[in-house]
């Protein structure tokens, strides 16, 4: 999958958490709570989805790599690429 | 107040429904038991409710906001800050929990029963007072909160937990009376098979027919139904539009079985609910009865109105499960609500699929298959009773 595929990937499981947000102008520098109402238990299910569709485990202690858009792209890159 | 029924999302409706003698059962589709019939609600969920919240939340606790926002729109009250803390909400449910567990078993069994894959909202989503702590967080009520679990009397419970928090003061406003998920649950169906007391007809507006010989059990349904309920002095002063009085109301308890019931219980608390509303047998008007088409349920609660109703001058009787199906944690509610019209237009709404009365259930005055014009209708006596032996029976009156 590449650094594209996975922010649509993300995008999508995005709006199946948050389905009365706008996505459209995500900032990819930007933190995604700051954007987009996203609280703890909404960010317990991104992990979910990743760990359900792509087998992805996010350990605790990597959450904060998903901060942002560009920060999960590049966290998730080397663990999906071979998707 | 505010509803969400087998066939009505309001009221109005509603009673065009039951006057009409149309039922609100059909066919679904249930997971491990394929066809049943059931009672199903539609209604406008996300006027009140935001996407995201419903998929966070329970069918429960969706229907239950649909019903406390309509229920609040009809008795034109906004929640704001002179009302959030001194608003309670407390809502009857049957049983809560099983439609989540159950989707989250069959979540995990595509995953080979893998509890990683177990969803954090399972504990948010099954804790008992869903329903209601959902309710306070889409209205922003600050006041208090509960389920009360009495099994099929909650929706009786719901109201008179309402009424007895007005009364200590702890509340001015309750919002309050019963909801249910259970059609959302194959173990409610599966578990009424299993006791017999499951219906089954080919024609599902035909299944549900209480006291008729050919009654075969319960058609488990869906639905909710919340009251603004508020203490007399504060509805008049604000010039609230008033369906009826609480005159009185009792509940006790069988002792006896976890799921045969007791005709003298039954019996002991509508005596016990006219006595706390100064009234005898002759002053009600219509009985709302509890019965839900299995052969012995309606034939103990027949015999306990017969009972306590001795005449010479003897109530109305109907029942609104042969519409709607049994809702559970929101029959009480929702039979009472069926019924509160009746002070303005005059009629009984008849008890449908009786077709062929079983005299083991034989009752004066039962209102059979075609609405009754009476004129005047003072009182209603609400039945509502349970497994574990939970009786209720609650009398408003016409408010004049």
């Amino acid at each position: 999958m590449t650094a594209d595929g996975i922010r649509q990937a993300i995008i999508q499981i995005i709006s199946e958490i948050a389905p009365d947000e706008d996505l459209t102008g995500i900032n990819p520098d930007e933190p995604l709570r700051d954007q987009v109402d996203l609280d703890s238990m909404d960010f317990l299910d991104i992990v979910m989805e990743l760990r359900k569709r792509y087998s992805i485990e996010v350990p605790e202690k990597d959450y904060p790599q998903l901060a942002t858009m560009s920060s999960t792209v590049g966290y998730l890159l080397p663990r999906m690429e071979s998707l | 107040m505010g509803l969400a029924a087998p066939g009505a999302d309001n009221l109005p409706d509603f009673r065009a429904q039951l006057l009409a003698g149309r039922s609100g059962v059909e066919f679904i589709e249930t997971r491990y038991m394929g066809r049943v019939p059931a009672g199903v609600c539609r209604f406008d969920q996300f006027r009140y409710q935001s996407k995201k919240a419903a998929r966070r939340g329970t069918r429960a606790g969706a229907v239950a906001i649909w019903a406390a926002n309509e229920a609040l729109r009809d008795a034109g009250i906004a929640i704001g800050d002179g009302n959030r803390a001194s608003t309670g909400v407390f809502v009857g449910i049957t049983e809560h929990g099983n439609v989540e567990t159950e989707h989250e078993i069959f979540n995990i069994s595509q995953y080979n029963y893998d509890v990683k894959y177990w969803t954090h909202h399972h504990n948010p989503r099954t804790v008992a007072n869903n329903p209601a702590g959902e309710v306070t967080l889409n209205l922003g009520i600050t006041g208090p909160h509960l389920c009360l679990g009495a099994a099929c009397a909650a929706g009786n419970l719901g109201l008179i937990y309402g009424a007895q928090m007005l009364r200590l003061g702890e509340v001015d406003l309750a919002l309050c009376g019963g909801v249910s998920e259970s059609i959302h649950t194959f173990g409610i169906f599966a578990s009424f098979r299993a006791q017999n007391a499951l219906a089954s007809h080919e024609d599902p507006a035909k299944a549900s027919r209480p006291f008729d010989r050919g009654r075969n059990g319960i058609v488990v349904a869906e639905g909710g139904c919340l009251y603004t309920l508020e203490r007399l002095d504060g509805a008049l002063a604000r010039g609230a539009k008033i369906y009826g009085e609480i005159a009185g109301y009792a509940y006790n308890s069988d002792a006896t079985d976890f799921v045969l019931p007791n005709p003298a219980r039954q019996a002991e608390c509508m005596l016990l609910a006219l006595k706390r509303a100064g009234m005898n047998h002759e002053q009600i008007s219509v009985i709302s009865a509890h019965s839900t088409g299995t052969t012995s349920g309606d034939e103990h609660e027949a015999a306990a109105i017969r009972q306590v109703f001795t005449g010479p001058r003897f109530p109305y009787v109907n029942n609104t499960k042969s519409y709607i199906g049994h809702a559970m944690g929101a029959a009480g509610a929702l039979e009472l609500a069926g019924n509160l019209p009746s002070f303005n237009d005059g009629y009984v709404h008849p008890t449908i699929n009786l077709d062929d009365p079983d005299p083991e259930c034989r009752l004066e005055n039962i209102v059979i298959n075609k609405a009754l014009h009476i004129g005047e209708i003072t009182s209603i006596m609400n039945n509502s009773f349970g497994m574990l032996g939970v009786n209720s029976a609650l009398i408003v009156r016409r408010f004049r």
